[in-house]
């Protein structure tokens, strides 16, 4: 897949996702079923979200959504390199706690 | 500031003549508030707090005068565009106003439900993040007759944010509640701007509140704008209406003890 929102680049083992953007309730089922996607074809999922200007709720949602299927199929998923904006939403939230977050 | 904000005004309130029967209500009402703002609106009983806050919400046509909202005049736009632009601003009255009949999630969850297409995991989970947001973590399954004030307080500031709205509009927030939980809410207010950008107006009485958390405040008076300035200017103000409203004292205001103490046993006590 390659469009505007998300690039991936993806390996045996490995599958990054660099996101950018607006992400908002147009586009945030995309992203969700892109991580979805990803989840089931590899054991670990990085998602870049250094170049995200805006996260809504549904945004977040889809990255909890991640998390929450990894955990239940014995899977990876991180985020990485968070813009200021989706690092504050994400601490409002308290998910700083609750994600793998690497710089 | 993101993508998602400009720089314009978020309320922009132009000359606004409102009468309730033959009495005259709002009295050519100026009022503007810029993105990112918050924005206390302060004044006695019969000034036109709550009646300018309900005309910024579409709820009545003025006599007069035109009132812009998120760069839309909100007299003009068709009512599919008015609801639109309702989904882009979050209420919170008074009372709370929740449905009594529905969990304090159901009552969260309402907008998303009315207003998008999200399936029901994702509603679930911005539902519950917007709970933990408010300390309201894991509550969602109560009744809102099981809440205290505080909590109802909070529930209702959780739905009115469900929608990641661009502003945000408070009757009287902490009215209510002891000190520590009204304490809570302005923090809660101020992160919610700080973190999101939201443009805030907040209706209150509470003169701690409005000095902590307001960029501004907004005097009202007889139906007119009669100051909007900073929180010091507000203070300092010699106009004597203001010196009469703010003579409800902050407790955190340090006494002048003779004066006090004047206040309280002369019988021709009258403020210089």
């Amino acid at each position: 897949m390659d469009n505007e929102l998300i690039q991936f680049e993806k390996d045996d083992k490995h599958c990054v996702l660099f996101v950018q953007g607006d992400v908002d309730l147009s586009n945030s089922s995309q992203l969700r079923k892109t991580i979805l996607s990803a989840l089931k074809t590899s054991p670990e999922v990085a998602v870049h979200l250094s170049q995200v200007s805006y996260i809504d709720s549904s945004g977040i949602a889809a990255l909890v959504e991640g998390l929450q299927y990894a955990n239940s199929h014995d899977k990876r998923f991180y985020l990485k390199n968070l813009s200021p904006h989706v690092q504050s939403i994400i601490e409002l939230a308290r998910l700083d706690q609750v994600f793998t977050i690497e710089t | 500031m993101n993508a998602k904000q400009q720089t314009q005004a978020v309320i922009e309130v132009n000359n606004l003549e409102t009468y309730y029967g033959q009495r005259k209500i709002l009295d050519g009402m100026d009022f503007q508030v810029d993105q990112g703002e918050i924005r206390v609106i302060m004044g006695g009983s019969g000034s036109g707090k709550s009646t300018l806050l309900w005309y910024i919400l579409g709820l009545y046509k003025p006599d007069g005068g035109t009132i812009k909202v998120l760069g839309q005049d909100i007299n003009q736009i068709s009512f599919n565009d008015h609801l639109k632009l309702k989904q882009n601003i979050g209420v919170a009255f008074q009372s709370g106003a929740l449905f009594s009949s529905m969990s304090v999630g159901d009552n969260v969850a309402f907008p998303l439900r009315e207003f998008t297409d999200l399936d029901e995991n994702t509603i679930r989970i911005i539902t519950r993040m917007k709970l933990e947001v408010v300390n309201l973590g894991g509550f969602h399954k109560l009744m809102p007759s099981q809440l205290s004030g505080g909590m109802i307080k909070r529930a209702a500031l959780a739905r009115a944010i469900v929608m990641d709205p661009r502003l945000l509009i408070f009757d009287e927030p902490s009215a209510g509640l002891d000190p520590v939980v009204a304490s809570e809410i302005d923090d809660l207010i101020l992160s919610l701007r700080d973190t999101t950008g939201v443009s805030v107006v907040v209706v209150t009485h509470e003169l701690d509140s409005a000095f902590k958390i307001a960029d501004r405040i907004t005097v009202l008076d007889q139906g007119k704008n009669l100051l909007t300035a900073s929180v010091e200017e507000v203070k300092q103000s010699k106009n004597k209406r203001i010196m009469d409203l703010l003579q409800r004292r902050s407790r955190h205001d340090k006494l002048d003890p003779e004066d006090y103490l004047r206040r309280l046993t002369q019988e021709n006590y009258t403020l210089s």
